[in-house]
């Protein structure tokens, strides 16, 4: 269908589309659903990676104990997600594709090296997390693939995810980020760029023995925050600063 | 089986069959209020923000003004109006000062019979994390959903 009807809007949960459809800014009038297409709502080990099926909840996602165990961060950052109501529909799937520099699992992917598995028509592909992305809301899905799957092998180091928005529940991040913390850390950082941001400079230096304060300065460099009506560049720069020597803290609050 | 094959959407109200022809897209939200008279759904923000719009889809409370009618396709919805009048969180609301303006009410109980019994106070703030009041402050509210329960 997407390949012989389309352009086709895929539909999911929703709380992102109906939104837009809700204030009159969608543009797009033909749509398809996949809600129902359980098949997509799974999430389980294959060889060995985690693989997480598109159309898994944010709610799916803070229940796996599949995803406790090994992706702690996911859920953390699903439970960080506007409320429950938004929490029972909004999917995995559709964080990604919706493709918000904001969207809170996308740092999380990022720092997980987490593959995204389309699937159109023809063939299935398997493209990097850190490849998805070609701009602000731009992705390399073809409008005749769906996202399928994440795929994420297993992660060696602390998890850490925090997110900076106005209050607990129902906001959009401020700042996003999801660090891995160990001997080759991994740091990614959203609502800082155009699209989510892997700081690989900032990586390599402290794998070769950087000090934080060194990592702090090289992550400044690596993102591009702008003041928005959520937040100013500047105070991004500092949360973001801040976050780093948090989360790569031994023990933090 | 795509979008366009749905023309009339089934679902359980309250306890009772509904089948109704609407638009898929149409807003759940819309489908109760206009197409089924239960106006005791309000809508607020219209963004999924307030949680004013909640209702339960098979017992999971969602923002109905995100879920277009072909979703609630087979499902078993329960609103507001199905809880009767007398159940023990209309009662505690209403003797525990849980509603002013009353807009927010609805969505907060139905969140709040989400919890099932006796929830913690973390449990009701998190569970509530969703619907926003902007009367109470919110203590009432989560003493009259602990009260409710005594």
């Amino acid at each position: 269908m997407l390949r012989d009807e389309g352009p086709l809007v895929p539909m999911a949960g929703c709380t992102d589309l109906y939104v837009a459809l809700n204030f009159g800014t969608l543009t797009e009038t033909r749509f398809l659903d996949l809600w129902r297409l359980d098949a997509l709502r799974t999430i389980a080990i294959r060889e060995g990676a985690l693989s997480i099926g598109a159309l898994a909840t944010h709610t799916d996602l803070i229940r796996s104990p599949l995803v406790r165990r090994r992706l702690p961060m996911l859920a953390a950052a699903a439970s960080e997600i506007g409320g429950v109501q938004i929490q029972n529909r909004g999917t995995l799937g559709g964080n990604v594709a919706n493709a918000s520099p904001a969207g809170d699992t996308l740092p999380v992917l990022a720092a997980a090296d987490a593959t995204v598995v389309l699937r159109g028509a023809g063939a299935t592909r398997r493209v990097p997390f850190s490849s998805f992305y070609t701009g602000y809301r731009r992705t390399v899905r073809r409008p005749d693939e769906l996202i399928v799957s994440f795929e994420i092998a297993p992660i060696r180091g602390r998890q850490r995810f925090r997110k900076v928005g106005t209050r607990a529940a129902q906001a959009i991040s401020k700042v996003v980020m999801a660090v891995i913390a160990g001997e080759t850390p991994r740091i990614a950082v959203g609502s800082v760029a155009p699209t989510v941001v892997r700081a690989r400079r900032t990586e390599a230096a402290l794998a070769a023995g950087a000090s934080v304060a060194e990592a702090q300065r090289l992550l400044l460099d690596e993102i591009a925050p702008i003041d928005d009506i959520r937040s100013t560049a500047e105070y991004r720069r500092r949360v973001t600063a801040n976050l780093l020597a948090r989360l790569l803290a031994p023990r933090s609050a | 089986m795509g979008l366009t094959s749905v023309s009339f959407v089934s679902f359980v109200l309250n306890g009772r069959r509904k089948k109704l022809d609407v638009h898929p897209l149409k807003r759940l939200l819309d489908v109760l209020r206009e197409d089924c008279g239960l106006t005791g759904t309000k809508e607020g923000c219209g963004e999924g923000e307030c949680g004013a719009c909640t209702v339960l889809i098979d017992g999971v409370p969602v923002n109905s003004c995100l879920v277009p009618a072909a979703h609630a396709d087979g499902t078993r919805v329960t609103t507001i109006e199905g809880l009767g009048g007398r159940h023990r969180l209309q009662r505690a609301f209403v003797e525990h000062g849980g509603a002013q303006c009353g807009i927010c009410t609805p969505g907060m109980i139905l969140a709040a019979v989400a919890l099932g019994p006796r929830p913690s106070l973390h449990d009701i703030k998190v569970g509530l994390a969703g619907n926003l009041c902007r009367c109470t402050g919110y203590s009432a509210i989560y003493r009259s959903i602990q009260q409710s329960h005594v």
